[in-house]
């Protein structure tokens, strides 16, 4: 008998005109100390099917049919108090972000406790006992200092720790893991992901990990289930499934997957259900202005850029402490080619990127565009010059959007600022700059809410084309994305770069898409550039041992059939 | 931490010192107080020698410069209606005005956290859309209003509560209170309701919002996911992370509850500052409008420093000086 069993499962969403099945006769099934990942991309119920096992569908959602059995015993149509009981204490849940699944105002023993009392019953001081034992095991150091901070105090990976540390309170028989280390950098990412693993053996606990991540999936999970859109399209042990998987759709799926090993001309593209989308970037071309660029000089030289933030404000010059977020990094980038950052979060790469768009002022060293210093640009005209020249696509394309403005009106914005043309033909402009994204130009009476976020990073793509910049800076524009959708992004980027003769600066925590996006990569690490290099050396042969490192630590799909890649090119 | 408040102090003393100032600025143009001291019988060499006995032919800066001097040493000058010692009239009528202040802002507080609470939880259900449609009249309609409404139900028709006045007070080493006598805590019923009945819906409402958003964080649903219970998530959890924002309205507020008793004490005839303040005016009591204006924005002042010192208790993250590991 299984540990959890879910059959035939169906949870449905009524909405006011249709009903919307959310996840359609699905099947799975989890043994004790198994982690059985779950796969797909958003929207394909994956996360649904956590929620009802631990009986939190969001209203109105519903159990429509099947039933969840915990050690053969029925818990889905439970009631309330009853499913209570379950949840933290047979079933617990270890969420994606946790930066936000902590409460900030309380310290991490008192949540510990809270949770340990609300289900066991022991006195306080035992409480605090099995809440030091549990921060001890999850492998934060100096439990006994630790335990009495609160969690803005903790690291991202350190909470999620204490995350996992909340979910084991009280000897779980299941945890589900929704997404578990999608918000962390991938060397935090590789220990969460041992820790989770190391639980699930030593303690027998049946593991159910959803991630959209093939590489997640392929280095963690015993077996694997793939949904796409509600329905589970393949399951079984992860080797076979992604060795020799048998549905298109997983087998598409994995090719999607950026390798680091070999470098394609495009990205392959999911082709299952017909999503494709071809668009002609010819047209676009064919009245972009001409620029010479001059081939000796680099079209950037950063030299010695230095930035500081201020971490306590002081009266007195010696009380204040800045923390030195970019520190004496100089580069080239050469007129046309991709220049790749990559680095951990808070290495400095985004920093750097927004010094040179101007965001954040320079603190010392020097920015020249083509031939001219940036900080000597005083006039209005040369900066808005230098503004127009350089266009900014930013990672979250939920923020980066007015929510208020129409999305004609937000591609038209650069143009209107810049007086770069009047009238009809602004209009004619943007048409066609949304229609060569890939959206059509009806889109532009729209408001960004009814778009997906792949399609709103197209909205943000075209107003950044709007200028007819020759520079653009790409900051980490697909890691809110998914895997397909992030294909057909990054592949309009790489036309876009071929076609117009673009240069960019590519800023990404993913290595494989840097190894498929960029000519020239620099690493770097706590401010500093430790390593830079041809995109094919620096994969090839690292350097540094801190490139080594990061190169060992992503997931990798080597093992796996290049049968998909040619399903889907 | 100290040096905070040390320099929150000294912000707040150049405030008061502002505030003063534009005061005294004002006060010309609220009328010639010797219009009204002196009788109709008036010589031109009376009205000069007044003048120059009260200061008042100095100019304004010079005037404000010698109250200043006179505020140092706890000397706020003589009423000139009255003829007594401002800080004496100001300590008999205080008691009535904080007392009522206190009532009506423990009302707003309880009774708006309380019901922003419930209609935050209970959505969707009747009595929370009800509470909802209801509050709407309370932040529409004026005080004064509210104030003569409640006096025609529960005085005119009813005759359940006093109209007006405090009723019978108590001294306590020199603080006259109401709260000790049946009839000091009946008189306090209506106005303190009048009162705090904006501030109340105003908090409610706000308290309902704060606490949709904060409701709908990921932290609440991983505490559900953990099997607290709906009291631990709704109350401990949820309503701590709404406080922060409530506080900074709450605290303002709380501030116009005592600036803006005016109002409720015209209308109860209610012994306060508020009703010293609007005969100061109409008397053009120099001294005694100073002398109220200060302390108004001394309460202000020291409000809003409390509801600093507040976010600092609340809230953990400001405590530690942004430090991760």
């Amino acid at each position: 008998m299984s540990l959890l069993t879910i059959q035939n499962l169906s949870v449905e969403f009524p909405t006011r005109r249709q009903l919307f099945t959310a996840v359609d006769k699905a099947d799975l099934s989890v043994e004790p100390g198994e982690i059985h990942g779950l796969v797909g991309e958003s929207g394909a119920g994956k996360s649904t099917i956590g929620a009802a096992v631990m009986g939190l569908l969001e209203r109105p959602g519903r159990i429509a049919s099947g039933e969840i059995m915990l050690k053969g015993e029925q818990i889905s149509g439970l009631d309330a108090d009853a499913m209570r009981g379950l949840r933290g204490k047979k079933i617990s849940m270890i969420f994606q972000d946790p930066l936000t699944s902590l409460n900030p105002l309380f310290t991490v023993r008192e949540q510990l406790t809270e949770t340990i009392q609300a289900h066991l019953d022991l006195t306080p001081s035992e409480a605090k006992q099995r809440a030091r034992d549990l921060i001890d095991r999850v492998g934060i150091p100096d439990p006994d200092t630790r335990m009495d901070q609160y969690p803005h105090q903790f690291s991202g990976g350190m909470r999620q720790r204490v995350v996992i540390a909340l979910a084991l309170c009280t000897e779980p028989d299941v945890i589900i893991a929704d997404e578990p280390t999608t918000a962390l950098d991938v060397s935090v990412q590789a220990q969460i992901l041992d820790l989770i693993k190391e639980l699930a053996r030593e303690r027998q606990v049946g593991v159910i990990l959803i991630t959209h991540d093939m590489g997640v999936i392929d280095d963690t999970t015993d077996r694997v289930t793939v949904m796409y859109a509600g329905k589970v399209v393949e399951s079984g042990p992860t080797e076979q499934v992604m060795g020799n998987p048998q549905h298109t759709y997983t087998r598409s799926l994995i090719a999607a997957v950026p390798r680091p090993t070999i470098k394609l001309h495009r990205f392959p593209q999911i082709s299952y259900g017909g999503r494709e989308t071809r668009f002609a970037i010819e047209d676009l071309a064919s009245h972009w202005p001409k620029v010479e660029n001059d081939p000796d000089k680099p079209l950037f030289e950063i030299r010695n850029l230095t930035k500081r933030f201020l971490q306590r404000r002081g009266l007195l010059p010696w009380d204040r402490d800045y923390f030195t977020a970019v520190d004496d990094v100089s580069f080239d980038i050469q007129a046309g080619e991709v220049f790749g950052i990559v680095g951990e979060s808070g290495s400095g790469k985004s920093t750097v990127a927004r010094m040179i768009a101007g965001l954040h002022p320079v603190d010392d060293g020097s920015v020249t565009f083509d031939g001219k210093l940036v900080s000597d640009l005083s006039d209005k005209a040369a900066l808005n010059a230098y503004r127009q020249d350089i266009q900014m696509i930013f990672q979250d394309p939920f923020s980066s959007l007015n929510p208020r403005m129409r999305v004609d009106e937000i591609v038209a914005e650069p143009i209107r600022h810049h007086r770069l043309m009047e009238g009809k033909a602004i209009k004619k402009r943007v048409d066609e700059l949304l229609d060569q994204v890939g959206l059509g130009s009806g889109a532009g009476q729209k408001y960004p809410h009814e778009f997906s976020g792949g399609q709103r990073q197209r909205i943000s793509i075209a107003r950044a084309l709007a200028t007819q910049p020759r520079f653009l800076i790409c900051d980490e524009p697909t890691s809110a994305l998914d895997v397909s959708i992030q294909a057909q992004i990054l592949n309009i980027l790489k036309d876009l770069q071929e076609h117009l003769g673009l240069t960019m600066l590519f800023i990404s925590h993913d290595l494989p898409v840097v190894r498929q996006m960029c000519d020239r990569v620099a690493v770097m690490k706590e401010g500093k550039i430790v390593e830079l290099q041809n995109t094919d050396d620096l994969f090839a042969s690292p350097q540094t041992s801190y490139a080594k490192e990061l190169l060992d630590l992503m997931p990798k799909l080597d093992d796996l059939s290049t049968e998909g890649l040619n399903a889907a090119e | 931490m100290l040096a905070y408040i040390v320099r929150r102090a000294f912000q707040s003393f150049v405030v008061l010192l502002v505030v003063g100032l534009v005061a005294f600025s004002m006060f010309r143009f609220v009328g010639d107080p010797i219009d009204n001291m002196l009788g109709q019988e008036r010589t031109q060499a009376d009205i000069e020698r007044l003048r120059g006995e009260l200061g008042l032919d100095l100019p304004f800066p010079v005037q404000y410069f010698k109250f200043l001097q006179g505020a140092a040493q706890g000397n706020f000058g003589v009423s000139y209606r009255q003829g007594r010692p401002v800080s004496t009239i100001i300590k008999e009528r205080a008691p009535a005005t904080l007392e009522l202040a206190l009532v009506s802002g423990v009302l707003a507080i309880t009774v708006g956290i309380g019901l922003g609470v419930f209609t935050a939880i209970r959505r969707r259900g009747f009595a929370a859309n009800a509470i909802m449609t209801i509050s709407l009249v309370g932040v529409s309609l004026p005080t004064f209003l509210i104030g003569i409404l409640l006096i025609y139900v529960f005085s005119v028709e009813l005759n359940l509560l006093p109209s007006f006045g405090r009723g019978e007070t108590v001294m306590i080493g020199g603080w006259s209170t109401g709260f000790l006598t049946a009839s000091g805590l009946k008189a306090l019923i209506l106005p303190a309701i009048t009162l705090g009945l904006y501030q109340m819906t105003l908090i409610m409402r706000l308290v309902r919002s704060e606490m949709l958003e904060v409701l709908r964080a990921d932290y609440i649903r991983f505490a559900r996911a953990r099997g607290l219970n709906d009291r631990v998530i709704n109350f401990r959890h949820a309503l701590k992370n709404t406080l922060v924002p409530v506080i900074t309205i709450t605290g303002l507020q709380l501030g116009s509850i005592i600036a803006f008793a005016i109002i409720t004490e015209t209308v109860f005839q209610w012994p306060g500052v508020g009703l010293l303040f609007i005969n100061a005016i109409q008397f053009v009591d120099i001294p005694v409008m100073a002398a109220y204006l200060m302390l108004i924005s001394v309460m202000f002042v020291s409000i809003n420093l409390i509801v600093d010192l507040l976010y600092y208790a609340i809230d953990p993250r400001l405590r530690t000086e942004g430090k991760t590991t």
